[in-house]
């Protein structure tokens, strides 16, 4: 018996009128848990009714408390009838199990019913008592932490990340059961909430398991998913990145950190080594995720064979359903036409156990080491019935093909690790596209390593480097193995660890200058992704732009592109495009800001049944991707930018049509080579007229590069002369290379180093097809000024954020009235759907100028027949302005954007120089100034402003110049603190709300919650985590013109979510819902029978956050923020309308 | 292509003023729309009619969704459904609340019951305001009148109580209800002249001076709503002013006496003194009946301010004869009502000072 769970009801509120003879409502409550029911009193003749009930005891199972929710219900007493119910709260007691969570749930919870909404709350106080449970066979993990923030949680620190955890269920859906035709909507809705329910909560516990088993204590990047599957079903899955997180008690000032690691880290690095090597010989790159197996009560998914041979294929079709993968899977036929490039490679069994796939998108500094590309693999299934729910191997080995998939994409691109990995789905009818996607990337062992104490000092220490001004980096490294490294991957990984150290000679060098290159390509068909091999550069690679040198072996790319020099160091090789899934490390060298990229594409499709309709979406589905891909190019140079980052394809499935929806945010990388621009090519140059409209057209492109040079301040000094110097490029026939990458290798040669010739991309007019193609690119509309976007975390190159947030969700379904759509046509429309929304987004949010919409989430979906449906979630964040403009002066001040952190003791201030002074010159005498940094080690992080005088004069100037800057603003910041913000200690929105008691009579203690899709609160830190949040709603309606028509039935909808989201955060005693994002918004409606259903889920981790005071630790735990964004006005943060 | 569904749902409910007031105003969306395009308001940015459609439905949805909330103002502070800072709470109250003074002048002393919705209809195409509005506007009174009729203590309190209202806005409140109960006669043609405004004023004045509240029982008997009874009765006793003779002629001269040389108007003034003073009197003596109540203002035209602005009399000179009418009261020795005296002519000096006007 080893939980005891109370739960006391106290009062109600705002109760609907049951009795309509006297207005009243006579209301009791049901508490139920498990199988054990406890009613209240009815509290008659009220709308405000005080219970206040006795403490109701459930004494359960641990493994129950992991897995039920504990479900309330109002009703209300009826003498002669049966009692009504007004409606039901459902609280996910998840978080009381973790000690360092919650400790009690108390507040006033909306009480939600599926057919009328929320009607009126209810006051709940609910405590767990756990006792020890040492059987160790048990089946419960309590006390593992579950994160949806896909990077390490603010206030923990990192000791050891495990790898990849997964685990699906699957279930019958209750609404296609056959009692369904004889129940209530309301008990059918009821039944499917509470299913979901019980699912997610075994989900969440069997992965709990597993991380036990790997010997972690926390999922990060947890994220789980349902697929209705209607007929055949129900899936849960959730994957995430197991971790053993240790809870920064008292965040050290950095310097200390700094000091005390630099001593005995190295040693420890060394004998590790070994260790490392012994445990996986064949591959050291899987350490990290082979833990798992070494602990001997850890199995997979129990039942499961791995007999399947490792056919992957994004276009494989199961044509043998009914007989489960065990046998063999899928049927494995190949349909894709552009499969090729798969290097299959005989993997033993125990390879195929594990995925070295980590679902964060940002690292602790250090940990990334090279980033490969985007690698994704997609596969159309056939639903059938799940026959039985206790063996969900179907499913399972459909998602285990695509993941081998991945991995070999990984491989081939010299990686070791995919993150930023993510899964999806879109079910039509009978067909499920199941997507994976994620970067190839080689990380660094040091948090691979199974437990050595040490490596929580490195990793304090290796946030340091990223403060620092000058490259003291990692001293601690014994330059080992100088070694080439083949494309061997597992020699790859032992020279990175080891050569972390480097000479700081070139090191400081590195900091500052700007330029590398890397491309990825997302390849179409069965294989995005493609990168280019280079040289691989021994050392380590510096911070700023290591991340961009390619991973795979120069000689034997993996397909072609163009390699050159890093930018940056100059040491290493670097594609002239990379695409990736992930955030842009905090300490990327960047030029200019970021900017939203969308790839929007429609195909239609003919209707079909089983078979040929799976078939007939296969092979769409590569031609859609090489699109994508195409069009996401374009725009990239079209913005004169050389890197995607949080690159999200969406491709989804309806009747008659596929939809596909890239978004990525677009930054200049300074490691990377400048883009060229867009070259269009004429087919027949004969005709002067057609000339003359393409020379327009190629004058409007140049047009368009250069306003948007200027827009994102994209303007390396190079870009600069090259534009002056060459005139805009002529038009001339060539060779479709950018829609074929068939450049031919023979080229590289001649493309190295030659960072000042740009080779423009060359786009052929040969169809209107192209036409429309150019039209498109051109017709994306200009972000409004003061307006930024984008899909990541943070816009790069912006980062003194105000405290003023705004998330919302906006919802769009358009029907496409026109039977007759082409291809081009519905493109146009679907194109237009993105831009207005967009636009609409800008309108409404106006009043926050400046302000950037951050993690902008675009759904796609086409619920039927001819409509199409777009969801976003994003968050609005206004910053200041004044910088900006600052940086807008000059040129010189305009390049270098700070990414890092401003240290108010340090000035730590990322030594990115304007790229003019990144001179050989300047090289030199960085070169010599580096050793006397390296020496001092640590010790460099105590007086960063030291060793400026080694740098060439102009660099230090540039740098007084700077540290004046930070002094006024700061100085700036601090006069608008007030006072009160630095005297309360309480949590933001609680004090908050005390206060506005006293200047509005009429305000109660309702708790403001922030909710915010990043992992963060500008200007505030998270004190502690209180558990995740995931609720999965359902909504009916049988009177929709009533109710406002669609729109109005949604709009309550979204409403009420958001208001028992904030409800259940308050009630943990939270004050902000951090990572929040929704994950399915599913839209039914049948207006000719005034009805509509709508499904929502949404995730988010509940934090307290208290208003930064301290500038130092505001520095040290947020990177993100600007120290002097901490001190902020109280009564505009919420107000941005 | 038709947009079949469009929503926008912000953590903090986002509303624009401008758009709220359009909404109160009773606006249709396509109304709104095009008033929004042509004020200045949006000429900064460049945006097409589509993007301020889909806006404007987002906020009147909104809207529509927070009426019943603002219906009973005390819910909107601690609902959960809208995340609203408190001081935009107070925003959207006051505004909703808000009324068009020609439309409360319409309604002023009307019974607030359904069958006057009939009317709405036509004070709407009198007044020119939208019968949206009106009806939300009558609805609040209705809503105000029915929570505040039966509570105890100071009208305007509970008003601003239990409605979260500013000071200014409770107080006409307090008149809407202070009038709908007692249903003073308002609307007959000879007072169609007065404003609004002026019968919040004497309102006030009767709320202060002539109910139970203002002579300060006890809280729990503190009714604001109600004149108090005894003191109409007693203003029978002030008839004794004009019919004992000795007292009516002793009062003249005292008060020619005094304002002698001080007004223009001092021979009309004295040729007219009798008929003003029972004129005054005789409406006092009536007031025990609940009819003659209701037609304290007509009376007070007809039979006070009509002469005065016959004989063209200043508002200073009214102003004086008014004051010294009434302190030359205590000076007649067998007067011994001064108190009631001074109560009645208080009010009536302020009222008749309010609404002696064009």
């Amino acid at each position: 018996m080893p939980g005891k769970l109370k739960a006391k009801i106290v009062a109600g509120r705002h109760l609907p009128v049951m009795d309509r003879a006297s207005d009243l409502t006579d209301a009791f409550v049901e508490v139920k848990f498990g199988n054990t029911t406890f009613k209240t009193d009815v509290y008659p003749k009220s709308l405000n009714p005080q219970w206040n009930s006795e403490w109701f005891k459930f004494e359960v199972d641990d493994e129950d408390l992991q897995d039920e929710p504990l479900q309330i219900t109002v009703l209300d007493h009826d003498t002669y009838s049966a009692n009504d119910a007004i409606g039901k709260v459902y609280i996910d007691i998840d978080p009381l199990l973790c000690s360092e969570a919650a400790t009690v749930i108390s507040g006033w919870f909306p009480i939600y019913d599926t057919i009328h909404g929320i009607r009126g709350e209810i006051n709940v106080l609910v405590k767990v008592d756990l006792f020890n449970d040492l059987n160790r066979f048990r089946q419960s993990s309590c006390g593992v932490k579950f994160f949806c923030t896909t990077s390490i949680p603010r206030c923990y620190r990192a000791i050891m990340v495990h790898g990849f955890v997964e685990e699906l269920v699957v279930n019958e859906d209750p609404e296609y059961q056959w009692i369904d035709r004889i129940r209530t909507p309301r008990a059918s809705n009821e039944a499917r909430q509470r299913l979901i329910s019980l699912m997610s909560g075994e989900l969440q516990r069997k992965i709990g398991l597993k991380v036990l088993e790997m010997g972690g204590n926390a999922v990060v990047g947890y994220l789980q998913c349902f697929d209705l599957e209607g007929e055949s079903g129900l899936v849960v899955r959730a994957i995430g990145t197991a971790c053993t997180l240790e809870k920064l008690s008292n965040p050290q000032p950095p310097n200390a950190a700094a000091q005390h690691t630099t001593a005995n880290s190295s040693p420890s690095k060394d004998l590790k080594e070994p260790v490392f090597g012994e445990e996986c010989p064949p591959n050291p790159l899987s350490s990290g995720p082979s833990t798992p197996l070494r602990a001997p009560g850890f199995s997979f998914s129990p039942s499961k064979s791995y007999s399947r041979q490792s056919s992957s294929s994004d276009t494989d079709i199961s044509l043998t359903p009914k007989t489960g993968m065990g046998s063999g899977g899928s049927g494995g036929k190949d349909a894709g036409p552009l499969k090729t490039l798969l290097r299959q490679q005989t993997q033993t069994a125990l390879e195929q156990r594990e995925f070295p796939f980590f679902t964060l998108t940002s690292f602790p500094p250090g940990f990334l080491l090279h980033v490969g590309g985007v690698v994704s693999a997609r596969s159309v299934k056939l639903l059938d019935r799940i026959h039985n729910p206790d063996e969900p191997e179907t499913r399972d080995a459909w998602w285990e093909e695509l993941r081998q998939e991945i991995k070999s994409h990984a491989k081939a691109l010299g990686c070791h690790a995919v993150i930023g990995y993510s899964e999806s789905t879109s079910i039509c009818e009978e067909v499920c596209i199941l997507s994976a996607a994620g970067t190839a990337a080689v990380l660094s062992c040091r948090l691979l390593q199974d437990g050595c104490l040490d490596l929580v000092t490195e990793h304090r220490l290796s946030r340091q480097p990223a403060l620092f001004p000058s490259g003291s980096d990692r001293v601690e490294f014994d330059l080992g193995s100088s070694g080439s490294l083949g494309r061997d991957v597992s020699k790859a990984l032992l020279p990175v660890c080891q050569s972390a150290r480097l000479d700081y000679s070139r090191i400081g060098l590195d900091w500052n200058q700007l330029a590398a290159s890397l491309e990825a390509q997302v390849a179409s068909g069965s294989q995005r992704t493609a990168e280019r091999t280079g040289e691989r550069c021994e050392d380590l690679a510096p911070p700023g732009c290591g991340f961009c040198h390619i991973p795979y072996d120069e000689l034997n790319m993996p397909f072609p592109a163009q390699l050159s020099y890093c930018y940056c160091c100059r040491r290493a090789k670097v594609p002239d495009v990379l695409f990736t899934t992930i955030d842009l490390p905090t300490d990327a060298n960047i030029t200019g800001k970021g900017c939203l990229i969308q790839a929007r594409l429609c195909r239609l499709k003919k209707k079909g049944q089983g078979e040929g309709n799976a078939t007939c979406i296969s092979s769409l589905l590569p031609f859609m991707e090489y699109e994508l891909h195409t069009q996401l190019l374009n725009k990239l140079k079209l913005r004169a930018m050389n890197a995607l980052f949080g690159l999200r394809i969406q491709i989804s499935v309806g009747e008659n049509m596929l939809v596909g929806l890239a978004s990525a945010t677009g930054v200049y990388l300074s490691a990377l080579p400048s883009p060229g621009g867009i070259q269009i090519a004429g087919k027949t140059p004969g005709d002067l007229s057609y000339e003359q409209h393409m020379s327009n057209m190629q004058r409007k492109i140049n047009d368009t590069i250069n306003k948007n040079r200027e827009l994102y301040h994209v303007n390396p000094p190079e870009a600069v002369e090259e534009l002056i110097g060459s005139p805009i490029p002529e038009i001339r026939q060539r060779s479709r290379l950018f829609r074929s990458h068939s450049e031919s290798s023979d080229e590289l040669s001649e493309l190295d180093l030659s960072h000042g010739k740009k080779d423009a991309f060359v786009l052929e007019i040969d169809d209107t097809d192209a036409v429309e193609d150019i039209h498109s690119l051109l017709t994306d509309a200009p972000t409004p000024p003061g307006f930024f976007s984008c899909n990541t975390e943070v816009m790069p190159g912006i980062n003194n954020w105000t405290s003023g947030l705004q998330m919302f969700t906006s919802v769009r379904v358009f029907r496409l009235s026109n039977a007759n759509l082409t291809n081009q046509g519905l493109n146009k429309i679907f194109n237009e759907l993105c831009e207005n929304l967009l636009k609409s987004l800008y309108f409404k949010l106006r009043s926050m100028v400046p302000c950037c919409l951050c993690h902008l989430n675009f759904a796609v979906a086409v619920p039927e027949d001819e409509l199409i449906q777009v969801a976003v979630t994003a968050v609005a964040m206004s910053f200041h302005r004044d910088q900006i403009q600052d940086s807008n002066k000059s040129g010189e001040d305009r390049a270098p954007m700070k990414v890092i952190t401003e240290n108010e003791e340090q000035l730590q201030f990322p030594l990115e120089l304007s790229a003019d002074t990144t001179s050989p010159q300047g090289h030199n005498t960085a070169k010599n100034s580096g050793p006397s940094d390296g020496s001092t080690g640590g010790l460099g992080g105590r007086a960063p402003s030291v060793d400026y005088s080694s740098f060439a004069d102009r660099c230090s100037s540039w740098i007084e110049q700077l540290r004046v800057k930070a002094h006024t603003i700061r100085r700036g910041s601090i006069k608008t603190t007030s006072s009160t913000d630095r005297a309360s200690p309480l949590p933001e929105g609680r004090s908050r709300s005390l206060r506005s008691t006293r200047s509005f009579p009429g305000s109660s203690s309702v708790t403001v919650v922030k909710m915010t899709p990043l992992s963060f609160i500008p200007g505030a830190k998270i004190t502690k985590y209180l558990g995740i949040i995931n609720m999965f709603f359902i909504r009916e309606t049988t009177s929709l013109r009533e109710e406002g028509g669609v729109s109005g039935f949604l709009h309550s909808f979204i409403a009420e979510v958001f208001a028992m989201v904030r409800a259940h955060v308050a009630a943990l005693g939270g004050n902000a819902v951090v990572s929040y994002s929704m994950k399915e918004c599913v839209f039914m409606e049948n207006p000719n029978k005034n009805q509509a259903q709508c499904l929502i889920n949404v995730s988010g981790d509940a934090v307290i956050f208290t208003r930064e005071t301290d500038l130092e630790v505001s520095s040290y735990t947020q990177p993100q923020t600007n120290a002097n964004t901490q001190s902020n006005n109280e009564t505009n943060e919420d107000t941005p309308a | 292509m038709s947009v079949e569904l469009d929503v926008f749902v912000g953590n903090n409910t986002i509303m624009d003023e401008d758009v709220y007031q359009l909404w109160l105003d009773g606006h249709a969306v396509s109304d709104a729309v095009r008033l929004r395009m042509e004020s200045g308001a949006l000429r900064d940015c460049v945006v097409s009619v589509e993007v301020v459609q889909s806006d404007t439905m987002d906020q009147f949805r909104t809207f529509q969704m927070c009426e019943k909330l603002l219906q009973s103002p005390a819910k909107l502070a601690n609902q959960l459904l809208f995340q609203i800072p408190p001081h935009k709470q107070a925003m959207m109250i006051e505004r909703y609340y808000q009324f068009d003074n020609a439309f409360a002048r319409e309604v002023l002393g009307k019974k607030l019951s359904k069958g006057m919705k009939k009317d709405l209809d036509d004070i709407s195409s009198k007044t020119g305001i939208g019968i949206k509005s009106c009806r939300r506007q009558f609805d609040n009174f209705k809503r105000v009148f029915k929570v505040v009729e039966e509570l105890k203590g100071p009208l305007v309190d509970n008003v601003r109580h239990h409605f979260l209202l500013s000071d200014s806005l409770a107080k006409d409140y307090a008149a809407i209800v202070f009038f709908a109960n007692s249903r003073f006669e308002t609307g007959k043609r000879k007072l169609q002249y007065l404003s609004f405004q002026d019968f919040a004023f004497c309102a006030g004045q009767l709320i202060s001076y002539w109910t139970i509240g203002a002579v300060g029982y006890s809280v729990m008997e503190d009714m604001d709503v109600d004149l108090e009874k005894e003191f109409l009765h007693n203003l029978k006793d002030l008839k004794v002013l004009i019919n004992d003779k000795d007292m009516l002629d002793q009062h003249k001269s005292l008060v020619c006496a005094q304002l002698r040389g001080k007004i223009k108007v001092f021979n009309e003034m004295e040729a007219n003194f009798k008929n003003l003073s029972r004129a005054l009197v005789n409406i006092a003596a009536k007031l025990t009946h609940t009819k003659d109540v209701r037609d304290l203002f007509i009376d007070l035209v007809e039979k006070f301010i009509e002469p005065c602005r016959s004989d063209r009399w200043s508002v200073g000179d009214l102003r004086l004869f008014l004051t010294h009418y009434t302190s030359s009261a205590h000076m007649l020795e067998t007067f011994r009502f001064e108190p009631i005296w001074d109560r009645y002519m208080g009010v009536i000096k302020s009222c008749i000072l309010k609404m002696y006007h064009d």
